[in-house]
Formats: C-alpha cells, sequence, structure tokens
C-alpha cells in the first residue's frame, strides 16, 4: 500500500469533503422543512393531506435512492453556473433529491416522535380551551422535540453517507473525489480506503457528539 | 347550568351512554358513582366534549355546546378539568403550567396571572414549588397543582374525573381536603369518583350509573342509607 498520492491530491479530498458535509447539511434542513409538512399532513383530520403525505412516503421509502437522484438530475434543468466551485446545475438536483428522498425518513422520525407524547396532554390541553393548534404549538411539539432531535441526528448521519450516491450525476463530494484520484493514479484501493476513512471520522464523531448532547437533555428533565 | 338532554355515546358498536337526562345547577356538587365500565368517565368527559356525543344535547349556560357550529373551546375555558393522571405539561415549571393558559387564551398579563398563581399555590400550600417541573412533585401535589391549574382560568365548573385513582392512599385525603374546601366555597363541581365518604361527606347530590344509564339520582344520605334501585343496592354493599 502507498499513500504518498495524498501530497498531490489531498486537495481533492478536502474539497470532497467539505462539499460531502455542505450537501449533508443542507440536505438534513430541507429534509426537516419537508418531513415536518408531511408528518403534520399525515397526523391531520383531513383525509385528502393523509393521503398525499402517505403517498409520498410509501413511494420514496419504495424506491431506490439512485434511481430518485438520476430522476431529478435529468428533470431539473437549469443553467449551469457556478457557486463557490460548484457546478449548480448538478449540485441543486442533487440536494433537492436527496432532501426529497430524506424528507419521507424525517416525516416518520416527527410523527413517531409526535404521537410518542401522552394522548393526555392535548386533553389537558383542549380542556383548558386551547385550540388543537395551540395545543400543538405550546404543549405537544416543545415535547415532541426532545422525542425527535436525537433521531434526527442519526438522519443526519445516514444522510452524510448517503449522499455518497450524488458522484453518479458528476458532483464533486467525497466519493467522486475519491473517484478522480483513481483515475488519476490508476490506483483503486487506497483512494477509496482514504474517503472510506474519512466518512467514519465524520460519522463516528458526529454520533458522539450526539451523544453528549442527548445524555445532556436528559438530565434536563 | 348544564342540562344534558338524550345523551348517547357509541364506540364503534359499542354503546357505552344510552340516554341520559340530568340538570346540573349552579353551586352543586354532584357526584358520579358506579361500577367500571358504566359509563361515568365517559359521560363527564362528554361535559366538556372531550368525546364527542354521538346524539344528544348539552346545553351550558345557555349554549347548545353540541351544536357542530359552536366554538367549544370559549366554553371549556369556563369548565375546568381535573384528569386521574394529572397531564400536568412536563417541559414546564409548575408555574407555567398555572399561567399558560390565563395569559394565552384570556389575555392576562404576566403580573396578573402571576399574582393568581401565586395566591392559588399559597391556597394548597405549595408556593415554594412553583418553579419546580412537574417530575419533582409527589402524585398528591401533582393533582394539586392540576386542581388550582384549571382554577386560574376561574371557570364556572369543575369536572374531576377520578381525581384520586392513581394516587398512593397516603396522598388522597390531600387532593380531598381541596375538593372540600373548594365545594365550600359554592363552586359546581361534578365529580366521577369512588371515594364514598367524599360522596357522602360533599356532594349534593349523586347519581348512580351503570350500563350506561343513570340508575338512581338523590340526596347522598338518601342513596347511601336507603337505595331504591337493586343494582344501587348491589353496588353499595360492595363498595361500602
Amino acid at each position: 500500500m502507498d499513500f504518498s498520492f495524498l501530497s498531490d491530491y489531498s486537495y481533492y479530498f478536502l474539497t470532497g469533503t467539505v462539499n460531502t458535509v455542505l450537501i449533508a447539511f443542507l440536505t438534513v434542513i430541507f429534509g426537516v422543512v419537508i418531513g415536518t409538512l408531511l408528518a403534520l399532513m399525515k397526523i391531520s383530520s383531513n383525509g385528502i393531506f393523509k393521503f398525499i403525505a402517505s403517498a409520498y412516503i410509501e413511494f420514496i421509502r419504495g424506491t431506490p435512492i439512485l434511481v430518485q437522484a438520476l430522476i431529478f438530475f435529468y428533470l431539473i434543468q437549469i443553467p449551469d453556473f457556478k457557486l463557490f466551485g460548484l457546478e449548480m446545475a448538478r449540485f441543486i438536483p442533487g440536494v433537492i433529491a436527496l432532501s426529497i428522498n430524506s424528507g419521507a425518513y424525517v416525516a416518520e422520525i416527527i410523527r413517531a416522535g409526535i404521537q410518542a407524547v401522552d394522548r393526555g396532554q392535548m386533553e389537558a390541553s383542549r380542556s383548558l380551551g386551547f385550540t388543537s393548534g395551540q395545543s400543538m404549538r405550546y404543549i405537544i411539539i416543545p415535547q415532541a422535540i426532545k422525542n425527535i432531535l436525537p433521531a434526527l441526528g442519526n438522519e443526519f448521519i445516514v444522510v452524510i453517507k448517503e449522499s455518497s450516491i450524488l458522484s453518479v450525476i458528476g458532483i464533486v463530494e467525497l466519493m467522486r473525489s475519491a473517484d478522480i484520484v483513481k483515475s488519476a493514479i490508476y490506483r483503486p484501493f487506497e483512494p477509496l480506503l482514504v474517503a472510506a476513512v474519512i466518512y467514519f471520522i465524520l460519522t463516528f464523531t458526529l454520533s458522539r457528539v450526539l451523544g453528549i448532547a442527548e445524555r445532556r437533555m436528559h438530565t434536563g428533565d | 347550568m348544564i342540562n344534558v338532554k338524550n345523551l348517547h355515546k357509541k364506540f364503534g358498536k359499542l354503546h357505552v351512554l344510552k340516554g341520559i337526562d340530568t340538570r346540573i345547577e349552579k353551586g352543586e356538587v354532584v357526584v358520579v358513582i358506579g361500577p367500571s365500565g358504566s359509563g361515568k368517565s365517559t359521560f363527564l368527559r362528554c361535559l366538556n366534549l372531550l368525546e364527542q356525543p354521538s346524539d344528544g344535547e348539552i346545553i351550558f349556560e345557555g349554549i347548545n355546546i353540541t351544536d357542530k357550529r359552536n366554538d367549544i373551546n370559549k366554553q371549556r375555558q369556563k369548565m375546568g378539568m381535573v384528569f386521574q393522571n394529572f397531564n400536568l405539561f412536563p417541559h414546564l415549571t409548575v408555574f407555567e403550567n398555572i399561567t399558560l393558559g390565563p395569559r394565552k387564551l384570556k389575555g392576562e398579563t404576566p403580573e396578573q396571572a402571576e399574582k393568581n398563581a401565586m395566591s392559588l399555590l399559597k391556597r394548597i400550600g405549595l408556593e415554594e414549588k412553583a418553579n419546580n417541573y412537574p417530575a419533582q412533585l409527589s402524585g398528591g401535589q401533582k393533582q394539586r397543582i392540576a386542581i388550582v391549574r384549571a382554577l386560574a382560568m376561574s371557570p364556572d365548573v369543575m369536572l374531576f374525573d377520578e381525581p384520586t385513582s392513581a394516587l398512593d392512599p397516603e396522598m388522597v385525603g390531600e387532593v380531598l381536603e381541596v375538593m372540600k374546601e373548594l365545594a365550600s366555597e359554592g363552586m359546581t363541581m361534578v365529580v366521577v369518583t369512588h371515594e364514598m365518604g367524599f360522596a357522602r361527606e360533599v356532594g349534593t347530590r349523586v347519581l348512580f350509573m351503570d350500563e350506561g344509564k343513570i340508575k338512581e339520582e338523590a340526596r347522598p344520605e338518601e342513596i347511601f342509607s336507603n337505595p331504591k334501585h337493586e343494582r344501587t343496592r348491589e353496588f353499595l354493599s360492595k363498595v361500602l
């Protein structure tokens, strides 16, 4: 094994890592927005909303993310321009595809978090005269967040790993960087190993930080 | 104050309430007793529409609250409710539990709400717990706070759904004490309970429910000493 290529190519891995984190970060943010909407639709009493949300969640979870990424890449045609060195014609469809995918999973996390709040809380709040919307806002959501946040952290970790799929549409994230280096030095093994180690450092660090945050939150109970 | 006419409640095929008719007048303490499954909790929960009646009418202070066009949230502010499992909001302090409703729903200023909350807490001797969270309280304390939380909305009637059933025996007394005091101040109360001592001592009227109907209603001294209905006699002989 020979890692001497790192002195010449470490820049690729650095950019790739930065882009991977950026993609994952944006995806989690948009995923939470989409997921919140879907979760609220799914627990609403409106049959049409319920159906739309369920259909969305089932469809997204029942199809491979690779297929979804490619569909969005060909579906969303935007003029190519660069922002922070990223080709937006690839980057934007990629982040949209991942966000739409992640939203379906986040929706289930949020729904489960809300439904885990004791039924009596809603009843107590309604019996004081709060509307169901006010009860959600003042009583249910603040309690549900405690259930949701740890699971959302895990979703962040999942997204970091899944973003590697975006290499197929040519976004230069960590996986694609490893690919580029691989072709440049005619050696497949070492660049992939470097990528794997970087992915692991990212996810492991994150899961440790989340563990600490979770323990802090519980001592606050 | 509350007029219940031909109230029915079905859960799917299960017919829980089979035609309840009764009037609750201002200042009354109506105690609802009966075997489990008789529908007494469902009846109470129908009074503020936590359960939607399947049929019948409930008129509260002249307003038909079972009317679909009525906004129940207004009347719920006038109907305090106390639950078996307290249902305090665990993410809020005792003080916030009490002041949330008055501030958000009645538009009380923080100063007003604080003044009321502290005087209510003082009444039940828990003012030093104002900044504690519910998890730091005993069951009896929780239930007293839950009563005070409902009182902070200055309701016209208080509904109690088995308020002492989830308590350790030694904490039942402190909760009943608060309820007695409330009754003596003239609060209109509807109490679902298994505490026959409370029914006898504080109740102005006792409803005996069985199989979704009011089988018998009378003043407590009457119903306890001379029950008319066979089922009432049988039930009372088991619980007394």
